[in-house]
């Protein structure tokens, strides 16, 4: 290579002009932040004709009545709102036992990675899959042992009076439950391995058994990425959309049973928006935007109570 | 490598140092209070530790020396039996502590570490208040007395010489404390079980001077309670604060003699090259 | 010191209180670790059942046939889902063609022009919030920028749903992957006078390809699975699509609008269904953390 005078080359490539890549990287850093804003202009224009005809009403409204136009999405948002719950406190204790399983070594390693193996394949079942799993297994389940409870159980307490239909809001619970277990299980997991080894050594060298080192020590200091994972699988609960759909009845009715069918936003969503039209549309677009207002909600502080973690932890090392 | 198997001590130097520790106690200190019989340790097929004997003598400073890997942390770490948290170890021999083997059937394991209090390099404070950390073993033994927990609290840190920083702090954090804090406090939270030998695993390598001064001279006073077993790198830590010293070379124990004796007239000619930095 | 204060406590240096209550302790601990154990043993019960089921119900119908085959209609039975196959391919295939390059630019520009703007934090935390939105309202948004804008039900509007889904994924797992490139490498581009872009594109990406691959795979196993977005924007069809700019059929929405028909033989073409999508979406989990393995 001859090299006349390095030095004004090297010079004038750099002034070759702007880097046209990092343009373009920079748009496409642009548009993902607009895709978001985009989302909720959308929906907030298109709500507006409802958010205009019913204002705050819509929220405490109970009548959903696409035939007479009217329409107020308080049972749904009340449903929403139960089954997450329901969920995830089923789902917190069985995921709870997973992590802390996953993360001790009462078995071999090679069992523990099936388990885990097995929680992931969880994870990655589609939706619409549960649902159709939630038809098969769980209705006439909980038809059965719901007649049962509602027998029994129904005339003191109204949480399961009867009669027991098996699209009901209990139904659609136990299969959000095994949703939501792997998120509970995962963020666990890694809270709970992050614990430093030498808090567990400390705790043994002090005469503490395993669990009250896992009691003592592990679970207070994972506490906050437990409660991250809880309110993430929250958020993740509260847009469940298909099981739910196939499993609660879509009913706008309020009642106080967990027998009876009842509805969500999502599973609203689901339902009734390939055939709807005019007011209806805006109205289910108003729905939507409660239900992106209610999980951004909750995922924001979820992501904030795990960024806390993380930094405590980091602090503890 | 020698064959200096059955070690103890230099009896006419240990003589000198004894009778007043005696006066302040309520028995007379044992010679062999933790007795090591041809003791063998394998990490999986690796061996650590070859025929170690050793007799360490109660109510004195025992110092740990030797170069990285030479075995001291695992021989430490086997005195509380913290050695079988790792997969597949195993032991051949015998570890005794005042008569008694600490592998014996008929003892929990828990039993022995409540009574054996262990320091580690790193300081390791749960995440919880300085009070919580102290209380720690006497809550997992089920003793929830608010006076009990409260007047160990106390003691313990006096113990420690940390009771005057943090007396008006007992709830806050431990993990606001300075590194050396952390570290008395974690001695602290050892001796509130109220053990009998005290292992310590280079409590002070991650500490600076003034703070490691502070430790050694906690050292000093504490061994009036206790026997005292100290794994260190610092040469002069060695000198400063232990009675006796034992040097460990790829697994064997080399020599093991009162702490003066080694550093001013070694008998092994490998510990006269560590301790003059040789290598190592 | 006391010595009353440690009389509570099983001691290894006196006789009594050794066995009584450490074997209390120890005992306690068995309890709990069995309830653990079965805990966690417990939650694998319904998905050997999910998979058992799904085995059972969708094999006897998997032939040849149901692949070329066109949907049944209401009460009649034979045909199968040859054209949801095609149209859930499709419509992952436009997302794909979004999201990719908008969630890989997207990444390289946090990760290697500019990680601390404030530009790259916003898109960081919208990314986060992306992934917590819930599928549905990227169908609800498709309805209103793609079908109420067209006049019509389509494959793009399916695609474009599915792309707003995937998008953070495919950024997030980008963004680590580039993260996982040793600073070394750029160094040693920058010092020998390469410029940012020949830097990127010669050395930084090529490394960070496998990580991004998998990204990629995740993502195709999330959209292929995903019933809500396309179930009011591509809606479904009876027949073979003509063009993207028609309603189109997908697995997921064949299974969910069969479910709860009355006719046994399309609830089995569910199950059928149920199991392509299933064996689909696990094979595309496998790939991806297979790449990510060898990287």
């Amino acid at each position: 290579m001859n090299s006349p005078s390095p030095e004004s080359s090297a010079l004038d490539e750099y002034k070759s002009g702007p880097d046209i890549f990092r343009i373009l990287c920079w748009v496409a850093a642009a548009a993902t932040v607009a895709t978001l804003a985009w989302i909720v202009y959308e929906i907030v224009k298109q709500a507006s004709p409802a958010i205009s005809e019913f204002g705050f009403g819509f929220i405490t409204g109970k009548v959903w009545s696409a035939n007479r136009d009217i329409f107020g999405v308080l049972p749904f948002l009340i449903g929403t709102v139960v089954s997450s719950v329901i969920a995830i406190v089923i789902a917190l204790p069985l995921g709870l036992s997973v992590a802390i399983f996953l993360s001790e070594d009462f078995l071999p390693l090679p069992v523990r990675q099936v388990v885990r193996f097995v929680v992931e394949l969880l994870a990655a079942i589609p939706s619409v899959v549960y649902g159709l799993w939630g038809i098969a297994v769980v209705i006439p389940l909980v038809q059965e042992y719901g007649a049962i409870l509602a027998k029994n159980l129904g005339p003191s307490i109204p949480l399961f009076k009867g009669p027991a239909f098996g699209n009901s809001m209990l139904t659609a619970s136990l299969v959000l439950a095994l949703m939501i277990l792997p998120t509970i299980t995962a963020i666990s997991r890694t809270a709970l391995v992050a614990v430093p080894k030498t808090l567990r050594e400390g705790a043994y060298a002090l005469g503490a058994t395993r669990w009250e080192a896992i009691l003592g020590v592990i679970m207070p200091t994972a506490a906050p990425g437990i409660v991250a994972a809880t309110i993430l699988a929250l958020g993740r609960a509260m847009g469940e959309t298909m099981a739910i759909a196939m499993l609660i009845g879509n009913s706008s009715r309020l009642t106080w049973s967990l027998l009876s069918p009842s509805g969500t936003l999502a599973g609203l969503l689901a339902n009734e928006f390939g055939e709807a039209s005019g007011l209806q549309i805006a109205s289910l677009m108003y729905a939507a935007l409660l239900l992106v207002v209610l999980t951004l909600g909750v995922n924001i502080i979820g992501e904030a109570v795990l960024r806390r973690a993380q930094k405590n932890v980091a602090g503890a090392l | 490598m020698p064959k200096t198997m059955e070690t103890t001590p230099g009896t006419s130097d240990a003589a000198e140092s004894q009778p007043k520790v005696r006066t302040e106690s309520q028995h007379a200190a044992r010679e062999d209070f933790i007795k090591v019989d041809n003791f063998d340790f394998f990490y999986g097929s690796k061996q650590a530790l070859y025929g170690i004997n050793m007799r360490i003598p109660e109510r004195q400073v025992t110092a740990f020396i030797g170069p990285s890997g030479c075995g001291k942390s695992t021989l430490l770490r086997n005195f509380n039996r913290m050695n079988e948290l790792i997969d597949g170890t195993h032991y051949e021999g015998d570890i005794k502590i005042n008569d008694r083997s600490i592998y014996d059937q008929k003892i929990e394991v828990i039993a022995l570490r409540r009574s054996i209090g262990m320091v580690f390099q790193k300081s390791n404070p749960f995440p919880k208040s300085i009070y919580e950390n102290i209380v720690f073993g006497l809550r997992i033994s089920k003793q929830n007395d608010k006076k009990v927990l409260d007047q160990t609290v106390e003691q313990s840190l006096r113990g420690a010489a940390l009771w005057d920083e943090v007396k008006d702090r007992l709830h806050d954090s431990a993990l606001g404390l300075s590194g050396g804090q952390m570290q008395r406090l974690c001695i602290a939270r050892a001796i509130a079980n109220r053990p009998k030998v005290l292992l310590m695993d280079e409590p002070c390598s991650a500490l600076d001077p003034i703070a490691t001064a502070k430790v050694e001279e906690l050292i000093h006073d504490l061994k009036k309670e206790f026997t005292i077993v100290i794994v260190t790198h610092n040469m002069q830590q060695a000198t400063r604060c232990s009675d006796l010293c034992a040097f460990f070379y790829l697994g064997k124990l080399i020599e093991f003699d009162r702490t003066q004796k080694i550093f001013s007239n070694p008998g092994q000619k490998q510990t006269e090259d560590y301790i003059t930095g040789r290598f190592g | 010191m006391d010595q009353t204060i440690a009389t509570h406590s099983p001691d290894f240096f006196s006789d009594h209180a050794i066995s009584s209550k450490a074997a209390g302790r120890s005992l306690g601990n068995r309890v709990l670790t069995t309830i653990c154990v079965g805990l966690a043993f417990l939650t694998l019960i319904p998905l050997f059942s999910i998979v058992f089921l799904v085995l059972k119900n969708g094999l006897p119908l998997l032939k040849w046939s149901v692949f070329t085959g066109l949907p049944p209609a209401a009460g009649t039975v034979g045909g199968g889902f040859g054209n949801a196959v095609i149209g859930t391919f499709v419509m992952v295939g436009i997302a794909l063609a979004i999201a990719t390059p908008l969630g890989i630019l997207s990444a390289i520009f946090i990760n290697e022009y500019a990680p601390f703007s404030r530009l790259s934090k916003t898109v960081r935390f919208v990314a986060k919030l992306l992934t917590g939105i819930p599928s549905i309202i990227a169908g609800v948004f498709a309805f209103a920028v793609v079908v109420l804008a067209t006049g019509k039900f389509s494959a793009i509007a399916g695609g474009v749903a599915l792309a707003v889904l995937i998008l953070p994924t495919i950024l997030l797992t980008s963004e680590q992957a580039l993260l996982g490139v040793q600073r070394a490498y750029r160094e040693a581009s920058f010092g020998l006078g390469a410029t940012p872009f020949q830097t990127i594109w010669r050395i930084v990406l090529p490394e960070a390809m496998p990580a991004m691959m998998t990204g990629i795979m995740l993502a195709v196993a999330r959209a292929a699975g995903e019933t809500a977005p396309v179930l009011f924007t591509a809606l479904f069809s009876q027949y073979w699509a003509q063009s993207v700019w028609e309603p189109t059929a997908s697995l997921a929405v064949l299974i969910y609008n069969f479910s709860t028909l009355p006719y046994d033989y399309q609830i089995q073409l569910a199950w059928t269904a149920s199991l392509v999508l299933v064996c689909l979406v696990t094979v595309s989990n496998v790939v991806a953390q297979m790449v990510f393995q060898k990287k």
